[in-house]
């Protein structure tokens, strides 16, 4: 607890030791003044508020309503009512403030990814702590195991595994060894690593995720907006709701030739304004947003506001980049058709061997799938032939590795195919047809089990766009159940097609776009929401999208969509819930059937009440079992 | 240009009231209050020098909630 909150408590607890001394112990002096002493010890602070508002011409705030409604019930003689009025709104007080600042602190530690030193290592092999932000890029920093990795960099020395939950909010651990490139805010786990900053601290991973957490409440969502508005209309006007059961009602009835009742109707006016304070609506909605986006950050999960966590519930369409979102974005050979008496390893040897100088992914994928070692001084008289493939002399005989127009060229005729799935390669050897190797891109391997439990969430239609030709589209789609694909796509044309979409949609549903944020930043920002996947360490995306998923699996979107049904429900439950409450008893009050102490339960116990709601919305872990548990 | 400013309030609603505070002031282009995060972040109008603005907006926010506090004004 804070030094106000102790305070606080103190003078709620005094002024409760006192009240019991006055019910057990009656002194010979009036109830005024016994009751007027733990008033003051409880409530001074609310008068001295109340004051200054008045001084300030802010009159309409909850200091003074309370003021205006215990003073008035003094007046009246209820002196006991009166003291519990504002005791009981200081202990409320005091519970919110404990929990907002409870949540505020457990959503803090989730993202406490912070590094507080790194050690720079000295130019004798030595090495002291000092603060991230002194560490120029291109140092060398030492991380011991149990540490935080501080700053992004890539390791020269050591192998270790990486915790990566933090960030990604993956239980597996990451190895890394010499190459491997880290990044901050993972916890070396078993041994001591040597690393080469690339970048400086404030331009680090760790940075960019704070800084976004951070300011992640400042992009409001509409109901936050809507009930910071509704309460600048409602305290006034429940006020001057007050006035009037105060003035009208006895004035009728004194018109009428009736008995004016005048204390009655005054009783019941200050019920009014104890009813009136719109703390628990105002604190509950964004507390609820909060938790959403704190839970939805512990799985790896960034949402850049509480508006697009609010937009994201309501997603029907959900938009794929196929490479790199839905497929690794690596390439591997899939099949291997030699032609009639040719060995498969020979036909693969033979094409690695002719792409060794090749940097092409392709070729990358080829040496990959050639299982014998590769020696390139086997290879010579390389001639790349654009748009048609490669030809070379492998240990003295001609070997050409390229597409059908290159075997056209060479004046050999093609067996017929069917399956025109990826990339063909197609290989001659000694000017004979050899046999071809398809190359495909990989599925992830919780790609189909991604698109499933989206349909499942009430995601209306799945579109996959990609540049990839029409057969391979058509191939994903089918294998992962994607409603409708768009093949051939040039990098400008996904755009179009998202405009398409765009404009195809109920005005209430929303489009969101996955991508993993290279190449697809117009894309990214054109979608109702942008959603980048796999951005450990990738700042671009960071930047483009409304909602960063750390790592690269796609059934994480499905999750996020949950949690952000599950918040959106909460913080509608708290706004019906609150208004209902309060709306009823501002009825019961106005007809004298409540009295202040229902008026205290409207005030304070529908916020505790609401705020204990809102704090549900940080536990996810259900929703992550449940994600997990059906395929 | 947009600032980022640590503030102290104890209510939502005074965080609410805050933020409309700042929105009129002159100079402010947008104001937002974070009552979770405890921040405002103000961005300035075109030739709006920070300080002095943000002298006005702390003037505007004492006004609308007095136990307020922005950090670094």
């Amino acid at each position: 607890m804070t030094k106000k909150q102790k305070r606080a408590l103190y003078q709620i607890l005094a002024a409760l030791a006192l009240l019991v001394v006055i019910a057990l112990a009656p002194l010979p002096l009036p109830d005024f003044l016994l009751y007027l002493v733990p008033y003051l010890v409880v409530g001074w602070d609310v008068l001295r508020k109340a004051l200054k508002g008045i001084k300030n011409r802010q009159p309409f705030d909850e200091c003074f309503l309370m003021a205006v409604a215990t003073v008035g019930a003094f007046a009246l003689g209820e002196y006991a009512e009166g003291c519990a009025v504002m005791l009981f709104y200081q202990i409320g007080e005091l519970f919110q403030s404990v929990a907002v600042g409870r949540s505020r602190k457990s959503i803090a530690a989730l993202m406490d990814i912070r590094p507080d030193s790194a050690n720079l290592e000295n130019p004798d092999g030595s090495f002291e702590a000092v603060d991230p932000d002194e560490v120029e890029v291109g140092s060398v920093i030492v991380i011991q195991p149990g540490e935080r990795v501080p700053i992004d960099g890539v390791v020269i020395e050591g192998s270790s595994a990486l915790d990566t939950a933090a960030l990604t909010g993956e239980s597996l651990p990451r190895d890394v060894g010499p190459g491997a490139e880290v990044v901050s805010g993972c916890v070396n786990l078993t041994g001591l690593l040597r690393v080469k900053t690339s970048r400086e601290f404030g331009e680090s991973t760790v940075s960019k995720i704070l800084d976004l957490v951070e300011n992640s409440s400042m992009k409001k969502a509409r109901a936050e907006n809507f009930i910071t508005r509704f309460a600048r209309v409602y305290t006034p006007a429940v006020c001057y709701g007050a006035l009037a059961l105060a003035v009208v009602p006895p004035l009728v009835l004194t018109l009428l030739g009736q008995p004016a009742a005048f204390g009655d109707w005054v009783y019941r006016a200050l019920t009014f304004l104890v009813i009136s304070c719109p703390c628990a609506l105002v604190i509950s909605i964004p507390l609820s947003f909060f938790g959403g986006i704190g839970g939805a950050s512990r799985c790896g999960i960034l949402v850049k506001g509480s508006t697009y966590l609010e937009e994201l519930s309501r997603t029907g369409i959900v938009v794929f980049d196929k490479t790199g979102t839905l497929t690794r974005g690596v390439f591997e050979v899939a099949e291997i058709h030699p032609a009639e008496g040719v060995n498969p390893d020979t036909l693969v040897e033979a094409a690695a061997l002719a792409e060794s100088y090749s940097n092409h992914p392709i070729a990358q994928s080829l040496r990959r799938a050639c299982k014998a070692p590769l020696d390139p001084a086997r290879v010579s008289n390389v001639e790349e032939r654009g748009g048609y493939g490669i030809t070379a002399q492998v240990d003295g005989r001609t070997v050409a590795v390229g597409n059908a127009r290159l075997m056209e060229s060479l004046g050999l005729t093609l067996p017929k195919s069917d399956s025109a799935v990826g990339t063909v390669v197609h290989v001659a050897l000694e000017g004979r047809y050899a046999g071809s190797l398809a190359i495909r891109d990989t599925l992830k391997p919780t790609s189909a089990k991604a698109i499933a439990s989206l349909r499942k969430a009430g995601v209306r239609k799945t579109v996959m766009l990609t540049g990839d030709n029409e057969a391979t589209a058509r191939a994903v789609a089918g294998e992962l159940g994607i409603s409708e694909y768009h093949a051939g796509l040039l990098p400008g044309d996904k755009v179009d097609q998202i405009e398409t979409l765009l404009a195809q949609k109920s005005p209430k549903e929303r489009l969101a776009f996955v991508g993993d944020g290279i190449n697809d930043a117009p894309v990214l920002s054109r979608a109702d929401l942008g959603i980048a996947m796999g951005a450990l360490g990738s700042d671009a995306a960071i930047e483009a999208a409304d909602i960063v998923l750390m790592d690269d699996d796609p059934a994480r979107i499905a999750l996020a969509i949950q949690i952000s049904r599950r918040t959106c429900s909460i913080v509608y439950q708290n706004i019906v819930f609150a208004l209902g409450v309060k709306a009823l008893c501002l009825i019961l009050g106005a007809l004298g059937l409540a009295g202040m102490w229902l008026a205290i339960f409207a005030d304070v116990g529908v916020m505790v009440l609401a705020v204990l709601n809102a704090t549900r919305a940080l536990y996810t872990a259900d929703l992550v079992r449940k994600a997990g548990k059906n395929p | 240009m947009k600032k980022t400013y640590k503030i102290e309030v104890d209510c939502a609603n005074c965080a609410a009231k805050m933020e409309h505070a700042a929105n009129a002031v002159e100079g402010v282009a947008k104001a937002t209050v974070s009552f979770m995060t405890q921040k405002m972040s103000v961005e300035f109008a075109e030739g709006a020098e920070p300080g002095p603005t943000m002298q006005k907006v702390l003037a505007a926010c004492k006004k609308v909630e007095d136990d307020c506090e922005i950090y670094g004004v």
